[in-house]
């Protein structure tokens, strides 16, 4: 367990490396954050009736969303180590006593914790400024957040466990290049990274929600807004246990099935 | 000591001739060759010993490596590293009748150390030092016993001023003798080493060279080198291995090709060209 932690921890010592890319990180999420308000906003002028959610919860779920940006953007796939696997410098790797796919997932879950606590203060603090209902407020109480935080830590499993997958898939292909573009915009969409996932028509909703994809932000967001509440909400927690579970085991059994027939070419 | 019986292995090559019209009839209907690496190579070394592995790109050696380190299934032999069984496929009647239990990767590679001169295992944006960290716990080595190996390794190999720079600022001379110093902080008693001299100056080919040497007389290190730079064998090894078209055609001492006052590459030429291997 410790050599998986000081995987982990090297890479939070590299990611606070990059400071430049952390600032610019924080103000493209904020013009991105504004932009996708005042989209929404018009559509909530246009038809109020219509409109699935509260601005309140509307305007939460985008600030959670740009703060919690590391999290959840499934593109940020780690491109060091595809490269390592398709150049073969993964050679090293299977010359460690580690499994590979444990390394990876501590990897992820490493790069992705060490970005987003750098970022998310800032963009949650302002956010909390912002006037009603533009901005973020507390959640309704202690329960609340305790729910909010279980749902975006089995978000983030479930984010690193999807990519992870796709790191192992890199074995079994030559390049990365089409699955890559295909997994990360068809999980963007239906995640409700684009759009939250209430304003799709109900009946393509009930699908999605059944999805990995909605496991990973569309929970941990909504819940903390008090969108997604009582049963619902027990069952979309459920939903992300078992996905992450699923997914881990799908990966560490593939992961298992390359190792044996891997052939590193070339000198 | 390593024992490798009867080791075979082939590749599945996807070949098609050049142009359109063929790339589109590849995507339907896929021609496969069967390129043998490696038939029937046996052989078997001593604790201790240092063995140069050579033969022409493409002979199978790197193939060998991988196999021994653990990281290439082959498709049939037997390969004992160190009293451990790494692969068996052998009769499947003598596997049931209760032998050794095979040894899995982990636990093989535990106990060896491998230089890729083609590759790096350093991280590249973090001080060496930081790389050699996330090593002592990938490995589990004790502290103490990391200690007298990073002093040790630091002193050979002169890395005092390099452990604070970040691998990607090292010249092609000093990461590799970083790289050799991080596959020996376990301590192993095996070191594969594949091409460590490539694309090094005088001075760091010959620290390389005397490190190896200096590293075997003192720990006993059973050393396996590739390598086409034949002044690395001349200085290191006294067993050739000559390895070509994926046969062992030769197993013997540097006396035993050298012919006269002839250099050392004109013997192995003419070995090459004497076996139509080249």
């Amino acid at each position: 367990m410790k050599k998986y932690i000081s995987f982990f921890r090297l890479r939070t010592v590299m990611g606070l490396q990059y400071r430049v890319a952390a600032v610019s990180g924080i103000a493209t999420q904020f013009f991105w954050g504004f932009m996708e308000i005042f989209a929404l906003h018009a559509f909530y002028e246009t038809n109020r009736a219509a409109y699935p959610m509260t601005m309140e919860a509307t305007c939460a779920y985008v600030w959670l969303q740009q703060a919690f940006l590391a999290f959840f953007n499934i593109w940020a796939l780690d491109g060091e180590i595809m490269e390592a696997v398709v150049s073969g410098n993964v050679a090293y790797e299977l010359c460690r006593p580690l499994h590979i796919y444990n390394m990876w997932f501590a990897m992820g879950m490493a790069n992705r914790i060490s970005r987003a606590w750098l970022r998310c203060i800032p963009i949650l603090l302002v956010a909390g400024l912002l006037p009603k209902p533009y901005g973020i407020s507390l959640p309704a109480d202690g329960m609340h957040f305790v729910l909010f935080v279980a749902a975006l830590l089995l978000g983030l499993t479930v984010v690193v466990a999807s990519c992870t997958l796709i790191y192992v898939f890199s074995f079994f292909t030559v390049s990365m290049d089409g699955i890559k573009i295909l997994f990360t915009s068809m999980s963007e969409l239906l995640m409700g990274a684009v759009i939250p996932l209430p304003f799709f028509p109900e009946k393509v909703q009930r699908v999605l929600e059944l999805l990995p994809f909605a496991a990973m932000q569309n929970v941990a967001l909504r819940v903390y807004s008090g969108n997604l509440t009582g049963n619902e909400m027990w069952r979309a927690l459920g939903l992300q246990l078992i996905w992450a579970v699923v997914l881990i085991a799908g990966g560490k059994m593939l992961c298992g099935a390359a190792e044996k027939k891997v052939i590193i070419q070339g000198g | 000591m390593i024992t490798m019986e009867n080791v075979c292995k082939s590749y599945r090559i996807a070949k098609r001739n050049a142009g359109f019209k063929e790339a589109c009839r590849a995507l339907f209907h896929r021609e496969y060759e069967e390129v043998a690496a490696l038939k029937n190579v046996s052989f078997t070394i001593r604790d201790g010993e240092m063995v140069g592995y050579i033969g022409p790109n493409g002979a199978g050696k790197s193939s060998t490596i991988k196999i021994l380190s653990g990281i290439l299934t082959p498709d049939s032999g037997r390969v004992m590293v160190d009293g451990k069984l790494l692969w068996d496929t052998g009769d499947m009647r003598i596997k049931a009748a209760g032998k050794q239990e095979k040894c899995s990767r982990i636990e093989h590679v535990r106990h060896i150390g491998v230089v890729f001169g083609q590759r790096s295992q350093l991280w590249w944006d973090v001080p060496v030092m930081d790389s050699f960290e996330l090593l002592k716990d990938i490995y589990s080595i004790s502290g103490p016993v990391y200690r007298e190996n990073l002093e040790e390794l630091t002193e050979l190999l002169n890395l005092k001023e390099l452990l604070r720079t970040p691998a990607r600022q090292l010249s092609l001379g000093q990461r590799m003798r970083c790289e050799i110093a991080a596959s020996l902080l376990h301590g192993p008693r095996i070191l594969f080493l594949d091409e460590p001299t490539i694309g090094l100056d005088a001075v760091s080919k010959l620290a390389v060279r005397d490190f190896i040497k200096k590293r075997n007389e003192i720990h006993g290190t059973t050393v396996i080198l590739t390598t086409h730079d034949m002044q690395d064998i001349e200085a290191l090894t006294k067993r050739i291995i000559l390895i070509g078209k994926g046969r062992i055609l030769m197993d013997g001492s540097l006396e035993d090709i050298k012919k006269g006052d002839a250099g050392i590459d004109e013997t192995l030429a003419e070995l090459y060209k004497a076996y139509e291997i080249s």
